[in-house]
């Protein structure tokens, strides 16, 4: 393989030479490579092994470490918050899908049309998307405040109602779709925009020849032309939301009664609150089979449709 | 609409016309649309008086909205750092500080410790920015250009890092940086617990190596009859006309280092050495409204004035990302 690569440089053929120059090179290139082989082996390729090897094992890091083949699943399944972490998790991808999916796309397609203040709101839409995110959850909490938040003192406003927010099981959820929504949504927004962009006038031309109206021309033009890269945001964002973390840790800490538990906060709280790290990583595992389907399918797509 | 490609300054030039302009009102004509890019509305639509009046609407609905939806929020945290706690209680809420004081800030400043913070995370982002540059930038130059024996294995398995969600490994990987493996380091609370990791990322790699691999071969070999060894081709060559990928890369570390949050919260427990955003959340539920509202408009300003300088190449990144995962 790599014999074939050299190029063949005018007439020096010599077997010895090349075989010499081969070495060199290899070495040459692996003296290269050397810091990134020990940043992934450390802290990418030996995790990635370890976190399997230490789902099956009891470790205490004193005594040597313990097969215990499938206990640690077992200990997580009876948790009482196992069913709910997923539930809310899967709950809450598929509302933050529904916000933070359709959203985006829509405010592109808008924006895509306007001719006046576009650098203003790309500026704008994409300013949450900069703050740190523990900034925009924590600013949402106070936002959040049934007494003294914005949220309330604006329905007051309107002399509706104020809401529980965090504090009720029945909004808790909503609360962190619409907090994340905030945040994340102004990346999808401009990648939308600029897949926008590619699409050839000439294909909105032509459908206004065959007689299509706008939401024709949308539904037929826009959309299939934009196939590729809405699916490969879908699986991305279903693989980012189903890691939701931050949200629970910090607003509501998994309550109000397991109200917005996700896998990946019950995972922390079995580390470092209940000292159970092996089982914290036997619910890791199980996240990481259902999130490389989804991976393997992103990867699938992406590898087919570019070049 | 036909009369609107005529430009504007031209036809107000003469008396005759501007003057019956004056008496059709809504006639006049107007600057037309830009419509260099065509895009799903029709141009002709658009340059319609019915279509313009929805234009306008839509346009000033669309500015309204982003604003009170995203600019707003801003401006409620920055004034709201700058009110009492009775005023920040009071009902209706005050739209403007009953009195401008920056004391919020300052109390939080001296409250939060945030001078170390800030001193902290810059000095995490900084330095894995220059790691990540180090370590990634050869490696992609090795894997793209010097080509060695196994190198699209060694590709393969970086990008297979891609694939595995960050935070299902955060366990083992926190395990290995609390022992590093034969080495037996302990590098909780030490930069190098972020640095390390951060250059371990496969999409910088995927970035640069895909750049790199656009240069022109000629250009290298050239550079290699005159002598110079791959060290200094990467350095002379390489990365000089490189800097718009060294750029989206950069943008990117930093951005992601200042902006983490589980890793840092994992492996710098100590308070001296927390980052910006871990220690403001720390103590959160022991400050008062204003100050813990004022403390987040400081930790957000790095991020914003980086926004406001790097924009272009942050968004270039941004699709640099989507447009090829």
């Amino acid at each position: 393989m790599t014999t074939a690569s050299i190029p063949a440089a005018g007439g020096r053929r010599r077997q010895p030479t090349k075989l010499r120059r081969a070495v060199r090179r290899n070495v040459t290139a692996y003296g290269f490579l050397c810091g990134a082989l020990i940043c992934f082996a450390f802290f990418s390729w030996y995790p990635m092994i370890r976190e399997v090897i230490l789902s099956f094992q009891k470790t205490n890091f004193v005594d040597p470490p313990k097969w215990v083949g499938l206990e640690n699943f077992r200990t997580v399944v009876s948790d009482p918050a196992f069913g709910p972490a997923w539930v809310n998790t899967a709950l809450f991808t598929v509302l933050a899908l529904l916000c933070g999916y359709g959203i985006p796309f829509v405010t592109a397609i808008v924006l895509n049309e306007l001719r006046h203040a576009r650098a203003y709101l790309r500026f704008v839409v994409y300013l949450p998307v900069m703050l740190p995110p523990a900034v925009s959850v924590l600013l949402f909490q106070w936002f959040y405040n049934p007494d003294y938040g914005l949220f309330n003192q604006v329905l007051d406003l309107f002399h509706l109602p104020g809401l529980q927010w965090l504090n009720s099981t029945s909004t808790a959820l909503i609360s962190l779709v619409i907090v994340s929504t905030w945040m994340n949504m102004g990346s999808g927004t401009l990648i939308y925009l600029a897949a926008l962009q590619t699409i050839p006038s000439e294909l909105y031309e032509a459908a206004e020849l065959d007689g299509a109206g706008l939401f024709k021309r949308i539904r037929h033009v826009t959309i299939p032309q934009t196939k590729l890269i809405l699916l490969v945001m879908l699986l991305l964002q279903i693989v980012a939301t189903m890691q939701v973390f931050i949200e629970p840790y910090l607003l509501t800490g998994g309550g109000p009664e397991n109200a917005t538990v996700s896998v990946v906060y019950l995972m922390y709280q079995y580390a470092f609150n209940f000292g159970n790290l092996n089982a914290g990583n036997a619910l890791g595992l199980m996240l990481m089979i259902v999130l490389m389907v989804f991976s393997a399918i992103y990867l699938r797509v992406s590898r087919d449709n570019t070049v | 609409m036909s009369d609107t490609t005529v430009m504007p300054g031209r036809s107000a030039g003469t008396p005759a016309t501007s003057a019956r302009q004056e008496r059709r009102g809504p006639r006049r004509p107007r600057k037309p649309m830009n419509t260099q890019f065509r895009t799903a509305v029709s141009p002709h639509q658009l340059n319609t008086t019915r279509g313009r009046i929805v234009y306008w609407i839509v346009l000033v609905i669309v500015v309204v909205s982003f604003t009170a939806a995203f600019v707003f929020p801003l401006y409620w945290m920055i004034t709201g750092a700058m009110k009492s706690t009775e005023e920040l209680n009071a009902i209706p809420p005050t739209f403007l500080p009953s009195h401008f004081s920056l004391d919020g800030y300052l109390e939080a400043w001296d409250l939060l410790d945030l001078g170390t913070l800030l001193g902290n995370t810059a000095l995490y982002a900084g330095g894995a920015w220059l790691l990540t540059l180090a370590v990634d930038v050869s490696a992609a130059y090795a894997l793209s250009k010097l080509r060695p024996a196994l190198g699209k294995v060694v590709l393969a398995l970086m990008l297979s890092t891609l694939m595995i969600p960050p935070m299902v490994i955060m366990l083992p990987a926190y395990l290995t940086v609390k022992d590093v493996p034969f080495l037996h380091w302990n590098l909780l609370n030490t930069p190098w617990a972020i640095w390390l990791p951060a250059a371990a990322n496969g999409f910088n790699v995927f970035l640069l190596k895909r750049f790199f691999d656009s240069i022109p071969r000629e250009l290298l070999e050239a550079a290699e009859i005159d002598g110079a060894s791959p060290g200094r081709i990467l350095w002379s060559v390489v990365i000089p006309i490189s800097r718009p990928i060294l750029g989206v890369v950069s943008i990117l570390t930093v951005v992601n280092v200042w902006r983490d949050f589980v890793w840092p919260l994992l492996v710098l427990p100590d308070s001296d050495k927390m980052s910006v955003s871990i220690g403001i959340a720390s103590l959160s539920s022991q400050m008062p409204q204003n100050v813990l509202v004022a403390s987040l408009v400081i930790a957000s300003i790095p991020t914003i004035v980086v926004f406001f300088l790097f924009q272009r190449h942050i968004m270039a990144g941004l699709t640099a990302g989507s447009l090829k995962g």
